[in-house]
């Protein structure tokens, strides 16, 4: 069973991430949403769109804010899976063509937490022990463990936050645009041990939409479409009561990934992925994730890193875009907006993040919960036989 | 067969105020302090600790009744001993009471206890006075009140002290009140309250004592007054004839008046010094006054393992530098955000979670021998579904796995520590990975592999109760 080369991307969008304090959702859904329509071509929606996949964790309303944004008469399917949501909403939509149960689905991914009115996450409390430790607590959790195995430190770590920070100063429309030095990453506030301020990922809002459609009829829209290589999901039991987690890999990707590559008959990523943007909500997550997509071998990342592999004219560049670190993490629509940037890249459309080699094969990555669940997106610009 | 005290316990917080830097004077070499209970810690988690240390290696299923003492009681209506007795594992075939309202209820209960084995109606009764009262910030009231705990296991087996006489002496005045509502302890003029309330009671419990039983002052070993500070436990030693080397030591300017665990502690403080056929007085106040005499069977090493008492406890000390981290500890600090005024957490969630949140209960698996908390239908190892016995961690060791300093989670003094720690068992094997809190740590504390025992702490106050879950710190010496 494989989703390869059966639903092809043929129109992105993407608002501006931010504190979007004058924005409502509606402005970014609109705003998105109708790049996307004329990236695509689409003059008329109503006809032209079968249905609506949206992804969004915070909502204040449910998906009806989609409907009621773009006045749309559609079927609407909310998906949600923490902070993997953007990539699992665009997965059950690329389903939902795959079966033959629609024709072109919008995909919306987007979050608004700073109508919230708390300043960086807040505390989780939904029992009474549950996650002793804010969300940089609990991905810190693995620093220790990863650290004294194998070498790598906080350098690494701020080096991770650098690389973002710069690419970020090339995105349109990033959060941040301040370009960093590993000193000023280490020298910053401490918020959860190994983790400084720019360690962790800003809080903000934004939206991002995809347009797909049957692979057999993506011409009819543009002549460069992208194509679905595989979408998988892996999700897991809390590793922090697995008696045999060792701190150092995260289960959900791996799995997520295994899956992924032999959806698109992968078998060596290091080589046959060209870009990735890979979840950073935390440094340590993309450091951990590189190894967990099997990019390189585990416990090698901080040579790499040290050697600037993943660097925008690296070997492999990671997080082309500046990633969560420099976008911020409006959580339903982080995943949509790997899958925008990865298009663009793929389509050379990606003006000064432009990498060394033009890449033709594109991973998007999220993980979410502590963490428990994964999702991986592999785009093609080349249509299999 | 004697009736009397089986075993003791203490806890005092490790945190100390000094009283140099409630006058925002500094820490001070040397200077006088006061224990103070922290913002995770209230009475219901400090008689969880006392009373840990007092059954620590003995049989909890004899116990058949739980008394409560306090002042400070986290609710008003909701009781206290049933979130102990649930804290300390001791089953549902327990009759659990709160006994308030006075700061005597310490020996209160503990004579009820005695009074309660003595007629048939308990084979063992476990006691516990803890207080934790509010004092308004710069009153004098301040300077004296500290924190902490005590317990007891009363009982006919191995007695190492016998209660042998007691007198009440009955009154009733406005000296000290806390109004239904009030945040604060209140107290009426110094000079009257402490001469026609604290001085003139118990001068006649004791007086009553002695005439009940042809005693005089010289007669006990060991004498533990309760009193409202130090210059009116000299003038009631005074008036009654003790001579100073017969005092036990009140720690005023160590440790504070605790309230409802004062003379309790005391009474402990006595017990570890003990010899047998020594003679202890113990005299509390309170709406009245208690003088009660024990008479030492045996020294408590003759039954009882090491015990954490009153000097265990006064060892283990961790500066507070800052009033105002203490003003943040005690939820006094004003701040610009509104208080959340949230449901909290779902009772009924809290009521399905209970063997896991107060007893630290989790299970093994009788397939694979593999342990889990919290508890769950299918192993996360082999796959089993509902093949569990249930296993109660909180008494065990535990190992940290590994950690981070959580300077985001709301406290008065982040970073908070978040730890990974592997639980060992008794048999030295591993149990479930749990992920909690540290109390007490500093950062320097802490490395992977630090061995580690568990403590009831308030983990968040949520819909602004207490919530309590365990919480882990570095297993201390056992002197």
């Amino acid at each position: 069973m494989s989703l390869k080369d059966k639903v092809a991307v043929v129109g992105v969008g993407c608002s501006k991430f931010g504190e979007n304090w004058n924005r409502s959702e509606e402005d970014m859904i609109v705003d998105a949403t109708y790049e996307a329509y004329r990236d695509a071509g689409i003059d008329e929606p109503l006809k032209q769109i079968d249905a609506v996949y949206c992804g969004s964790l915070y909502s204040k309303n449910g998906p009806v804010e989609v409907s009621e944004a773009l006045k749309l008469y559609k079927p609407m399917t909310a998906v949600q899976n923490y902070c993997a949501t953007g990539t699992e909403a665009f997965r059950a939509a690329s389903m939902a063509i795959a079966a033959g149960v629609y024709e072109t689905v919008l995909v919306v991914g987007y979050d608004k937490p700073k109508d919230r009115g708390v300043s960086g996450p807040s505390v989780n409390i939904r029992d009474v022990r549950d996650l002793p430790a804010t969300p940089a607590g609990w991905f810190a959790i693995c620093a220790k463990p990863y650290f004294e195995k194998y070498g790598a430190g906080r350098e690494q770590l701020a080096k991770i936050a650098v690389k973002n920070h710069y690419n970020g100063t090339l995105s349109p429309n990033s959060f941040l645009k301040k370009a960093i030095t590993v000193d000023d990453v280490l020298n910053a506030r401490m918020i959860s041990w190994p983790f400084g301020l720019y360690d962790c990922a800003a809080q903000t809002d934004g939206c991002a939409v995809t347009i797909v459609t049957r692979a057999d009829k993506a011409r009819q829209f543009r002549d460069d479409p992208v194509y679905v290589k595989a979408v998988a999901s892996g999700c897991a039991p809390n590793p922090n009561t697995d008696p045999d987690f060792d701190f150092c890999r995260w289960r959900a990707t791996e799995n997520a990934a295994a899956e992924a590559y032999r959806m698109a008959g992968i078998s060596n990523p290091g080589q046959d992925i060209h870009v990735a943007q890979v979840h950073d909500c935390f440094t340590l997550t993309e450091l951990l994730s590189y190894e967990d997509l099997g990019f390189i071998d585990k416990g090698s990342a901080k040579e790499y890193i040290d050697s600037g592999y993943f660097e925008l004219d690296g070997e492999l560049p990671v997080n082309t875009d500046g990633g969560l670190k420099a976008f911020g993490h409006p959580t339903g629509a982080s995943g949509v907006r790997m899958i925008v940037e990865n298009v663009l890249q793929l389509q050379n459309r990606a003006g000064k993040r432009k990498p060394k080699r033009q890449p033709t094969m594109a991973l998007s990555h999220n993980i979410g919960g502590f963490p428990t669940g994964s999702a991986v997106a592999i785009l093609g610009i080349e249509k299999g036989s | 067969m004697s009736t009397g005290i089986e075993s003791f316990g203490a806890y005092i917080p490790i945190t100390r105020l000094p009283h140099s830097v409630i006058a925002k004077k500094g820490v001070k070499a040397g200077g006088s302090e006061k224990a103070v209970a922290w913002a995770d810690e209230d009475a219901i988690t400090m008689a969880v600790a006392a009373g840990a240390n007092c059954l620590r290696d003995l049989d909890r299923s004899q116990i058949d009744i739980l008394i409560f003492a306090s002042t400070s009681f986290s609710f008003a209506e909701k009781q206290g001993a049933s979130i102990v007795a649930k804290a300390l594992d001791l089953g549902t075939n327990i009759k659990t009471v709160d006994i308030g309202g006075s700061l005597r209820a310490g020996t209160l209960a503990l004579q009820q206890a005695i009074d309660s084995v003595l007629a048939g109606s308990a084979r063992k009764v476990l006691v516990l006075a803890a207080d934790c009262r509010m004092a308004p910030p710069h009153s004098s009231l301040e300077t004296n009140l500290g924190d902490g705990a005590a317990a007891f296991l009363v009982g006919s087996d191995s007695v190492i002290a016998e209660l042998q006489h007691s007198a009440s002496h009955a009154n009733d005045m406005m000296d000290i009140w806390r109004r239904q509502g009030d945040t604060f302890v209140h107290s009426w003029e110094d000079r009257f309250v402490n001469l026609h309330g604290f001085q003139e009671t118990a001068q006649a419990a004791i007086a009553s004592l002695f005439e009940q039983t042809g005693s005089t002052a010289a007669d006990y070993t060991r004498v533990c007054l309760y009193a409202p500070d130090a210059r009116n436990h000299a003038g009631l030693a005074k008036s009654m004839g003790f001579a100073t080397e017969q005092l036990q030591n009140p720690l005023f300017g160590q440790l504070g008046n605790t309230g409802t665990a004062f003379a309790p502690m005391q009474l402990i403080a006595a017990l570890q010094q003990a010899a047998q056929d020594d003679s202890i007085l113990v005299v509390n106040y309170g709406d009245g006054a208690d003088a009660i005499s024990f008479k030492v069977l045996a020294p408590a090493t003759a039954y009882l393992p090491v015990r954490r008492g009153v000097d265990f406890h006064l060892k283990r000390r961790r500066i507070i530098d800052s009033y105002d981290k203490y003003l943040s500890a005690r939820n006094l600090t004003p701040s610009e955000y509104p208080e959340l005024d949230d449901q909290g957490i779902s009772a009924t969630v809290q009521f399905r979670n209970r063997d896991e949140n107060l007893s630290l209960q989790g299970q093994v698996c009788n397939h694979c021998g593999t342990h889990q908390f919290p508890k769950g239908r299918v192993c996360v190892r082999c796959g089993t579904r509902d093949h569990w016995s249930a296993v109660t961690y909180a008494g065990m060791g535990a190992r940290v796995l590994t950690y981070t300093f959580d300077a985001f989670y709301p406290s008065p003094e982040p970073p908070t520590v978040a730890t990974l720690v592997e639980v060992t068992l008794a048999d030295g094997s591993v149990g479930p990975r749990i992920h909690m809190q540290f109390a007490d740590a500093t950062a320097s504390d802490m490395r992977t592999g630090l061995e580690v025992e568990f403590t009831l702490r308030v983990i968040h106050r949520a819909g602004k109760r207490p919530n309590y879950f365990w919480k882990c710190l570095p297993i201390g010496e056992t002197a």
